[in-house]
């Protein structure tokens, strides 16, 4: 006698984001990414539709970061081009740009303005063909003017804006609006605060459908079954049918991870057994994004070629369905 | 879990005579149910009901444990499908598999032994070691588990479809309690024999899950592992997805058991990252081959993560830590007793070379911010107990380093110890350069 096939009954599924607008959208991307759509856990082809498989977006900053130097061999000759940088991530197999304005940080000599800020989206989108996130450099009033900016620039070619959080989601909220862009809201490892940021989004006027969630990621080691576990349980919440919860799920894996000791000490500064630098530092990326893979997360922001590159590959295995 | 109360009522003798020491049956029944009584306090059940108990009763996954003395590995007596449901709480044993015909055994078995690795106050070691009878010899397998088992005392599994082999690797290493994997349709009724001889855990593998649980329901053995056999990693996350909801949910016994899963990645950093994803969907036992400790020190760190009970935050004992060779001029660092924060602070102040102490203050393991927040990391706590902390006596220069994100607490303190505070950086990542610019180091 065969055996019996367990299988969840879900009535809800999280709904699916695009990202990006070609030609034809009014845009002018290569390609679109769509997000989401799961009617099911991750990965169980058998029990429901999964119609898109995760992604990964790759990190580029308008500055020069202060990262390992395991990243020179990568991005040691575009660190103060963020065009050329950009460009060098979609070599790399982005799915996804995802430009960070540090610059633009207040209390920096050379804060980047917003009508910079702007003409830097615009480079950016021209000399690229892949999708565009854009997040401010975290000050709310600045993030406010500098992404008003951008979603003017970028009209049309429907990038997402981040990131919204409780305090200050409204101006975020009406740029995405006005410029018909997707928006990144941002919740502290809180799934309540995850569904009321959505809602006071949307009550905005913002579309269901132009929203994503970054529930905070926790690295590898610092926390990140918080991170698993808010994700499993909105997840949950999503398939049983809670539309405030049924949004693709941003985690920010690369950026994370690299504040960990593990992944940035060299050798004379390792713990005991902690093996050679270079490769520690690629699989904590690694680790920490495919764990996040299992909880489901549908894009994956990555800041290390080589770890997204591991990360790619078993993204394509996983997507192998499962039946019975 | 299981029975409710009215349904054990109904295999009760219904006599209410009390001698259990609760006046009815039915009063009876519901401490069952509850988990406050056990059925050995009734002396007139039956038979037929023990078992039917017993059975409802079990845990939904059955605990195994496999080898010696202070290497004994538990795995299984799982209850959830979720960690936030309640807790994970075997971790999933990870073993490294070696060949029986390695002209290096000796040499892979030293390699295996020294991985040790330390981070945040754990230390991580592979659980075991998988030796695969890969000469196809019966001689050479017991000599590589005899061999094996004098190098290391961690758990065995021992990797042979070929009943002679098993018998002469697992009666020569029967005291160490191996696992021995596999029984199959071919060769069940000979390594179930194998195994009640020597009284070890016996893995049953099927062809598909199907075979896998029509092969358990066949094995009258109870201690036992199980494997669907399945190997691409999307079928082994179904599988395992399968087996955990059928026992937790179905109560389906062929199920009940603790899982394996073998990784098929030949490159190193996929193969760990496979392991991942067999460790976060249920995998009991993980069997790997790379010993690369970079690699392993990641895997060993998400178990630990997934395995983390999120009921209680986890706390060092509070109290003044010394961090490297601390002395009268050290400088003195306060925290939380948080362990998350505790050692990623303890891992910065290290690594200032700078001997230190470094107070684990009280919070009842919350995080600087919430305690702060909650008033428990607030001058009113600390000043008063810093005053009378025995660090007076360790050092000379009465200054406390706080946290960045707490400077608000400066004043407080400073009031009533008659200690000066300095604000250290708000991240701990900032420790390094605070002390190289505001220490002098």
């Amino acid at each position: 006698m065969p055996v019996e096939i367990y299988k969840d009954k879900f009535t809800g599924k999280v709904l699916e984001v695009i990202l990006g607008a070609t030609k034809e959208q009014g845009g002018t991307r290569a390609y679109t990414v769509k997000l989401g759509g799961s009617s099911t856990l991750p990965f169980l082809y058998y029990e429901g539709e999964l119609p898109n498989r995760p992604v990964i977006a790759m990190e580029v900053w308008d500055i020069k970061p202060q990262w390992s130097s395991s990243f020179e061999p990568y991005y040691g000759d575009v660190w103060n081009d963020p065009v050329a940088w950009a460009k060098k991530a979609e070599e790399y197999g982005a799915d996804v740009v995802y430009l960070k304005l540090m610059g633009a940080d207040p209390e920096l000599e050379n804060s980047r303005s917003a009508a910079d800020c702007a003409k830097l989206v615009k480079d950016v989108l021209a000399a690229t063909g892949a999708p565009l996130m854009v997040e401010g450099p975290g000050f709310p009033e600045k993030d406010n003017d500098v992404l008003q900016a951008v979603a003017e620039a970028a009209a049309g070619e429907n990038i997402a804006l981040g990131a919204a959080e409780k305090d200050n989601y409204r101006g975020i909220a009406a740029a995405a609006m006005m410029g018909r862009h997707c928006i990144i809201g941002r919740s502290p490892l809180d799934i309540n605060i995850l569904k009321q940021l959505n809602i006071m989004i949307t009550e905005m006027g913002v579309p269901i459908n132009k929203v994503l969630n970054d529930p905070i990621t926790s690295g590898l080691g610092y926390g990140i079954e918080y991170s698993f576990s808010v994700m499993e349980r909105a997840r949950w919440g999503a398939l049983i049918g809670d539309k405030m919860m049924a949004l693709p799920v941003v985690c920010l894996a690369g950026p994370e991870a690299w504040r960990g000791k593990e992944a940035n000490a060299a050798n004379a500064d390792a713990g005991p057994g902690w093996g050679d630098e270079k490769d520690r530092g690629i699989i904590w990326e690694a680790m920490t994004a495919a764990a996040l893979l299992q909880a489901g997360g549908d894009l994956l922001l990555m800041r290390h070629p080589e770890a997204a590159k591991l990360v790619r590959k078993q993204i394509e295995e996983l997507a192998v369905p499962n039946k019975y | 879990m299981g029975l409710t109360g009215l349904a054990i009522f109904k295999l009760l003798p219904k006599t209410n005579c009390g001698e259990c020491g609760v006046p009815t049956c039915l009063a009876f029944a519901m401490a069952l149910a509850a988990g406050k009584a056990t059925l050995s306090q009734c002396p007139y059940v039956s038979n037929e009901a023990r078992e039917a108990l017993d059975a409802a009763t079990a845990p939904p996954i059955k605990l195994v444990k496999m080898g010696s003395g202070d290497k004994v590995l538990a795995i299984g007596d799982e209850q959830v499908i979720f960690r936030h449901d309640k807790t994970f709480y075997h971790p999933t044993g990870i073993f490294i598999e070696v060949a029986d015909n390695d002209a290096n055994l000796a040499a892979k078995i030293d390699e295996i032994n020294g991985i040790v690795i330390e981070r945040v106050g754990q230390k991580y070691e592979v659980d075991g070691v998988a030796i695969a009878n890969a000469s196809g010899s019966a001689d050479t397998f017991k000599a590589a588990a005899e061999a094996v088992a004098g190098k290391t005392d961690k758990a065995i599994i021992l990797l042979t479809e070929c009943p002679t082999c098993m018998e002469a690797a697992a009666g020569a290493i029967a005291a160490r309690k191996p696992l021995l994997y596999a029984a199959t349709a071919d060769n069940y009724e000979k390594m179930v024999a194998v195994a009640k001889k020597v009284d070890a855990p016996l893995a049953v593998k099927g062809a598909d899950l199907n075979a896998m649980a029509e092969l358990v329901a066949k094995i009258d053995y109870k201690e036992l592992v199980i494997d669907s056999g399945a190997r691409q990693i999307s079928q082994v996350i179904a599988d395992q997805t399968q087996i955990r909801n059928g026992a937790v949910k179905k109560r389906f016994r062929p199920y009940g058991y603790p899982t394996i899963a073998f990784t098929t990645e030949a490159d190193p950093a996929m193969e760990v990252l496979e392991a991942q994803a067999f460790i976060s969907k249920y995998a009991s036992i993980v069997v790997l081959k790379t010993t690369k400790t970079e690699y392993l020190m990641a895997l060993f760190t998400w178990r630990s993560n997934l395995y983390t009970d999120p009921q209680k935050p986890i706390a060092v004992q509070p109290g003044v830590y010394a961090i490297g060779a601390a002395n009268e001029n050290s400088p003195v660092y306060i925290t939380t007793n948080f362990s998350l924060t505790y050692y990623t602070v303890a891992t910065e102040v290290e690594s200032t070379r700078l001997p230190s102490y470094l107070i684990a203050f009280d919070t009842d393991g919350l995080s600087v911010m919430t305690a702060w927040a909650g008033g428990k990391f607030i001058g009113e706590a600390i000043g008063p107990w810093l005053k009378d902390s025995d660090i007076n006596e360790k050092v000379k220069k009465k200054v406390l380093i706080i946290p960045g994100g707490v400077a608000a607490i400066k004043g407080k303190i400073e009031d009533l110890s008659g200690w000066e505070v300095m604000v250290g950086p708000r991240d701990s990542s900032g420790i390094t350069s605070f002390a190289k610019l505001r220490l002098n180091v």
